[in-house]
């Protein structure tokens, strides 16, 4: 009886460490902690170009993360990208006059959404739209006008 | 040539057989398991044997690929710049295939190979037949309970090889390198995903667990009754095994990450 009794204690501690490694590893390094933490609201914004954007990238405000990119669809009726972000709760200050862009970490990095505050006393609130925005800069299209100004003798410069 | 060829279609021929009989066999212990967990002491003492015991080599392991990886990346990403990358690639790459794939191909050195030469020897020994005799399925009483054991060790020693790798990796990081806690670890969370990358591994590593243990008790259970016979089913464990979790993996992988 003593042996299993230790045998059976044995067991039971692998199979917790087991269940501690799962919560650790959700909790710790993935982004479930990020998706789940209760209280976001939803703010919408319209883009003419949303580049290279995911769902799943992160809404920053002076570089700090707020929030995440939710989904990203098409209006078929004014024809551009419609952006929703899921932000914290915890960042309920944010000027309802607020820009949106689309920016990139680093020069090839990936891309998130940079939030710029406006100067409104109202804040944003959930279910409300972002109304000044500025699209992703699409490297290749800079790189092909400046391209263009130097190939052209006739060119601006 | 003729000869040859007929060998090559003797070859064939057996092999065909012998996986048809190790999927027959497959099906006959899982249609045991739930009887096996009747009698939960069995299991509970296989899960001691081919887990508990397991976990200083797969943590050791662990540790040192954690160490290893860290090492490497630290000194290539920081030529271009993106050591801040160091915490998502290793969380990435250990979750998704080294977690699953190195601690299978460890648990079936340490735990396979158990079980095949037990149950070989049993075999040998004549004790299965006693139980044949005795109208006690060898099936449900010898298998059945060390199946059922292997496949909940492997998961559990899969996770435990994760943490300890990462654990691995942040003490390289941190402790040698000096790099910010804040970026390592957020960095991390803000890619890694808990479906994509943690869940994916654990069912990855379920997979191999089933095949591992069925490869290792099918062997062990057909083994011929000679002290050859027992070291041909043990050393059979390991080749075959091994090939069945790299073969399985890139299956797992094309099917879960096909456009991630």
């Amino acid at each position: 009886m003593r042996r299993s009794f230790g045998l059976e204690i044995g067991t039971g501690l692998f199979v917790l460490l087991g269940i501690a490694a799962v919560i650790f590893l959700a909790t710790q390094t993935t982004n479930l902690e990020a998706l789940n933490a209760g209280a976001t609201y939803e703010v919408n914004a319209s883009f003419t170009n949303v580049g290279g954007l995911n769902a799943g990238a992160p809404v920053t405000l002076a570089g700090v993360k707020i929030g995440q990119v939710t989904g990203i669809r098409l209006d078929m009726q004014s024809l551009q990208a419609v952006v929703t972000m899921r932000i914290s709760k915890r960042f309920d200050r944010i000027p309802a006059d607020s820009t949106a862009a689309i920016e990139t970490q680093g020069l090839l990095g990936d891309q998130y959404v940079g939030i710029i505050p406006g100067g409104s006393l109202d804040s944003l609130k959930g279910g409300d739209t972002i109304h000044f925005t500025q699209p992703a800069i699409v490297l290749e299209k800079l790189i092909n006008q400046v391209m263009a100004n130097f190939a052209s003798p006739g060119g601006k410069n | 040539m003729a000869l040859i060829q007929q060998q090559v279609l003797r070859r064939g021929r057996t092999g065909l057989a012998a996986f048809g009989a190790a999927w027959l066999f497959f099906f006959r212990v899982l249609a045991l398991l739930p009887r096996a967990f009747m009698r939960p002491l069995l299991v509970v003492e296989q899960v001691y044997a081919l887990g508990n015991r397991t976990v200083p080599l797969v943590g050791l392991a662990g540790f040192f690929i954690g160490l290893v990886l860290a090492l490497q990346l630290y000194g290539v990403l920081g030529r271009f710049g993106a050591a801040s990358m160091l915490g998502p690639i290793i969380a990435i790459t250990v979750l998704r295939e080294l977690g699953p794939v190195i601690t299978a191909l460890l648990y079936a050195g340490r735990g396979g190979t158990a079980l095949a030469s037990e149950i070989g020897l049993m075999r040998a020994t004549e004790q299965l037949s006693a139980m044949e005799m005795m109208a006690v399925d060898p099936v449900r009483r010898i298998i059945a309970p060390r199946f059922a054991g292997g496949i909940i060790a492997v998961p559990i020693l899969n996770l435990l090889f994760d943490v300890v790798a990462l654990f691995g990796a942040w003490m390289i990081a941190i402790l040698a390198m000096h790099m910010d806690q804040g970026v390592f670890w957020g960095n991390m969370q803000a890619s890694v995903g808990f479906m994509d990358d943690l869940v994916n591994g654990i069912i990855k590593s379920f997979i191999f667990g089933l095949a591992v243990n069925l490869v290792a008790v099918f062997e062990g259970f057909t083994a011929q009754s000679t002290a050859g016979g027992v070291a041909r089913a043990t050393t059979r464990t390991v080749v075959i095994a091994s090939l069945a979790i790299f073969a399985l993996d890139f299956v797992a992988t094309a099917f879960m990450y096909q456009g991630v």
